[in-house]
């Protein structure tokens, strides 16, 4: 038997597993389950490289629907773990599966550093806005005034926005996507993939039973042509019914202009997410609803920075150049005596 | 004039401790007296005692630093009970160890900083030094050690600031005379620390140890000058080592033994981190280590890494240890090897940081949530931690979980000869990974230890999840109640097999007796020479010191049943007793302390004497 497989006759299949999968009937789990298990076998990547790491909550369950290796760890520290997958085997896919209470509350500490870090792993934040396993109380990303089981008369607590914590904690990848949206995740996670350094990407995500509806304002049919504007670098800042509205900046700010038909798309931003400076990324990550379009795709990506296991390694390597360390020679060290007998 | 030899008091041991001033380098002559006296060819043991706060303000009695220890002909198992000589470099150090001086004990004080400010820093309303009584009480060396040292020191390029922090050297060159102690390993120190970067420093140093030695040499009232031959000990290579050094070494051998990369992650905590700076230079042996954000995540980076095949580590102390408790759990369920060690130290909470304590046996043995045993084993001395950092890494990757190893700060930071094994005969630790050619069941065991196999993310065919709930024997999730049952009994089947593995309990004494005294961890030492003592008096009563505190060993129930009496001395209220009491129904003398310091043999022998009738 071979001890790899051939990355090139993968399919969607070869990912699937025979456990049912136990997610509520209509969540947005399942399609997001279905773009990964569309993306993997695409990658040039052997089935059994890919290794999947989660938390604990609704999406942590993610592992046990792959057919790959999996590790259902424990609340918020998936990013610890993956950590220590990468580092021991650099050679690996992780991809490390988190929710917005798992990553961002109980987890953020961990995300903060694993992001900063810079390890090479694809991390997909489902953000439901809502505790969903415990049933419903409100999440880190909640917004003001929401009423839930564990706040009858609203919450009072300030979300927060996961690609702002991203960008904060220097993430050299992050991108935005939607559970609605197949052929938008497939193309965002392979951007991931190619991507060397940790990919952050938030994955909106609708919970049928304690949150319905919640990016529907945004990402529902009849109002997505209006609201969502898709990122496509070096292209200008477009959105809306037959590409009619643009973003352009004025001062410090941006600010939303109708292009009239046939108008140039002059004066408009030029989507770079390359760009180090995080200034422009900023003010994307800002757009919210209703003042603005809500954004779509890949909002910055860095490359060079070296990732945390290649530093680990390289000095490894590096100290290892000349031979590897003797364990007789270090036991016995610099000041011994000898005892006759 | 150079000293004769037949000025020399021939002693069996001695006990000396250095203390003072946080700031005025103890722990450095402590060590450097260590080296020598290693060097001179005695056993050793030394007790490092330092304060929590790096610098308290100067001269104060929370800033007083001390070093001790014993070395002599015979066996020393601790660094002593009482110094015979004390070495006080301020009059806060003085105040705060001269109790521990008995009378006619050799005092050597700094004369120069007992100044009005200081002694009032220290709480003296008169100079203890003026007192007639006090003088009469020791045998007093007063050395004007600042201004000495300077003398000394007239040539040397130096700032005047510089020369005068040279006198603790001045002071260590002093007791090299009275102890007879050779200087060459010291001066070699000087040479290789600073020789090429600071050699001015290096050479006002070694002055100052000369211009101390000379002194001792030219003094009428060091007349007084103690030998100490060489102690008898198995012919070998030998060197000086620390526990957490030895630590360090172990875990390196264990990678080695099991063919296996070494991944150790870890989070700054006293008195662990030594650990970590260890092994953080040892990248010429492939170790990976991982500063963590916390322990928490230290934990869980061994864990993803002991999923990917290295053997992980993680080291810490209580407070971090009841941090990383939800993933020791998850650790067991996914049934992964990890070595966990506890450097203990004084608790609750920060407790007493920089001071030694028992006090974790029952966290490690029951902090946990659910069903959950462990193997927990304690290491008895700074040389043991080698030979138990092994047999950690072997339990861990032979029955495929956890380990929990616990160290102390005494062991940890406390220093003895060892004599240095030969790699080529260290214990090799094989264990069994998936083959991908057969199927691979995820909790299949091994008939004989209950192992599960290992399956290494990376190869084709043995693709699997693992994870926090429970699982049936095919690795999928299972909340069937009696599946639940049948796992939780598995794994503790697995845990209390590994006894299974365990050599024979070694005694001190004969099998049967009046009364056994049974020990753990690092009260080995002050146990083990109590007991010599009484039972060179003839007294019946022997003792033995437990390795592995879970699964206990199976020879032990016996053991105890043959003595009219059982003793558990312990630096915690009753930790191991309490477990013998449970698991045996047996009555058992509980002996405590809790202080923050080693047991003295002294008290030891006063207790276990008045459960002993007669000889």
């Amino acid at each position: 038997m071979s001890t790899t497989t051939d990355e090139g006759t993968l399919t969607k299949k070869d990912f699937v597993t025979p456990n049912d999968v136990r997610w509520c009937p209509g969540c947005g789990d399942y399609a997001i389950l279905n773009a990964v298990q569309r993306t993997l076998p695409d990658l040039g990547v052997p089935k059994e490289k890919f290794v999947v790491v989660s938390g604990i909550g609704c999406s942590s369950r993610f592992p046990y629907y792959m057919n790959t290796y999996g590790f259902h760890t424990i609340h918020g520290r998936a990013p610890t773990v993956a950590t220590g997958v990468k580092v021991a085997n650099p050679d690996l896919s992780v991809w490390m599966i988190t929710g917005d209470g798992d990553g961002l509350s109980i987890g953020a500490n961990h995300l903060l550093h694993l992001l900063r870090r810079n390890l090479d792993i694809n991390v997909l934040l489902f953000n439901n806005r809502i505790y969903g396993l415990t049933k419903g109380q409100y999440s880190p990303t909640s917004e003001v005034g929401k009423r839930t089981k564990s706040t009858p008369t609203g919450s009072v607590d300030y979300p927060i926005n996961p690609l702002l914590f991203a960008l904060g904690s220097e993430a050299t990848f992050i991108a935005r996507t939607t559970d609605t949206d197949q052929k938008h995740m497939v193309e965002t996670f392979k951007a991931a993939q190619a991507h060397k350094g940790t990919s952050f990407i938030e994955v909106f995500q609708n919970c049928v039973i304690f949150n319905n509806k919640t990016f529907d304002s945004v990402t529902g049919r009849d109002v997505r042509n209006d609201q969502v504007m898709f990122l496509e670098e070096g292209k200008p800042l477009v959105y809306g019914e037959g590409n009619s509205k643009g973003i352009k900046l004025n001062g410090l700010n941006l600010e939303t202009v109708e292009l009239s038909e046939g108008s140039l798309t002059d004066g408009l931003i030029i989507h770079n997410p390359r760009d180090p400076n995080p200034a422009y990324a900023t003010l994307l990550a800002q757009m919210t609803y209703p003042t603005f379009p809500t954004p779509l795709g890949v909002l910055r990506q860095l490359e060079g920075r070296e990732t945390y296991e290649d530093s680990v390694i390289g000095q490894i390597k590096y100290a290892q150049a000349s031979g590897e360390g003797s364990l007789q020679e270090l036991l016995t060290g610099n000041n011994s005596w000898i005892v006759e007998g | 004039m150079s000293p004769s030899t037949d000025s020399f008091e021939e002693i069996e041991s001695a006990v000396v401790r250095f203390a003072g001033d946080s700031g005025d380098g103890m722990q450095t002559v402590g060590e450097r007296f260590t080296d020598s006296s290693a060097f001179a060819g005695n056993d050793i043991a030394t007790l490092p005692d330092f304060p929590a706060e790096i610098r308290a303000p100067a001269g104060t009695l929370a800033g007083v630093s001390g070093f001790q220890l014993q070395f002599g002909s015979r066996e020393i198992l601790t660094p002593g009970d009482e110094p015979d000589a004390l070495i006080a470099m301020n009059p806060a150090a003085l105040k705060s160890n001269i109790d521990d001086l008995p009378e006619g004990g050799m005092l050597v004080v700094n004369v120069d900083s007992f100044k009005k400010m200081n002694l009032a820093k220290a709480g003296y309303e008169n100079s203890p030094l003026e007192d007639e009584n006090f003088r009469k009480k020791y045998h007093l060396v007063e050395l004007d050690l600042t201004s000495l040292t300077k003398v000394a020191l007239k040539e040397s390029p130096l700032k005047p600031s510089d020369k005068s922090r040279c006198k603790n050297f001045f002071a260590l060159g002093f007791m090299y005379y009275v102890y007879g102690r050779p200087l060459e390993p010291t001066l070699k120190f000087f040479r290789d620390k600073w020789g090429k970067k600071l050699p001015d420093l290096a050479e006002a140093n070694s002055t100052a140890l000369k211009a101390g030695f000379n002194l001792g040499d030219t003094m009428e009232t060091a007349r007084n000058r103690y030998q100490v031959s060489k102690a008898p000990v198995q012919a070998g290579v030998y060197r000086k080592i620390s526990g957490n050094e030895a630590l360090v070494y172990g875990l390196v051998a264990g990678a080695k033994q099991s063919g296996r990369e070494l991944l150790y992650a870890g989070y700054p905590i006293t008195p662990a981190s030594p650990i970590l700076e260890g092994l953080s230079a040892l990248k010429k042996f492939g170790v990976k280590t991982l500063q963590a954000e916390d322990e928490i995540a230290a934990m869980g980076m061994a864990i993803g890494a002991s999923f990917a095949g290295d053997l992980s580590v993680v080291a810490t102390s209580g407070p971090g240890m009841c941090l990383k408790s939800e993933f020791i759990g998850l650790a067991s369920i996914t049934e992964l090897p990890v070595v966990i060690v506890d450097v203990q130290r004084g608790g609750p909470s920060t407790g007493l940081p920089t001071k030694t304590e028992q006090s974790d046996l029952l966290q490690s043995l029951y902090a946990r949530h659910g069903d959950c045993p462990l193997p927990v084993l304690a290491a008895h001395s700074p040389s043991d931690c080698f030979d138990c950092a092994i047999e950690a890494s072997r339990i861990a990757l032979t029955y495929m979980t956890p380990v929990i190893l616990l160290s102390d700060l005494y062991v940890a930071n406390g220093a003895e000869p060892w004599k240095i094994p030969n790699v080529s005969e260290l214990p090799s630790i094989k264990t069994k990974f998936a083959n991908p050619d057969e199927e691979f069941i995820v909790y299949k065991r091994d008939p004989e230890t209950l192992a599960r196999t290992q399956a290494i993310p990376g190869q084709a065919g043995l693709e699997h999840r693992i994870g926090g709930l429970e699982k049936s024997e095919d690795g999928g999730v299972s909340y069937d109640p009696e599946n639940h049952e049948k796992m939780s009994h598995l794994r503790t089947d697995k845990i209390n097999g590994i006894a299974e593995s365990y050599d024979p309990i070694s005694i001190q004494g004969e099998k049967e007796g009046d009364l056994l005294v049974v020990g753990w961890g690092g009260t080995y030492g002050a146990i083990s020479s109590a007991t010599k003592a009484l039972q060179d008096e003839g007294f019946a009563l022997s003792c033995i010191h437990l390795r592995h505190l879970n699964p206990l060993p199976n020879d032990l129930e016996a053991l105890l049943s043959s003595f009219k009496k059982v003793i558990v001395p312990e630096l915690n209220l009753g930790q191991l007793s309490t477990m013998l009491k449970a698991k045996y129904i047996k009555n058992i003398i509980s002996f405590n302390k809790l202080q923050g310091k080693p047991f003295k043999v002294s008290e030891l022998r006063e207790e276990f004497v008045t459960h002993l009738s007669s000889k």
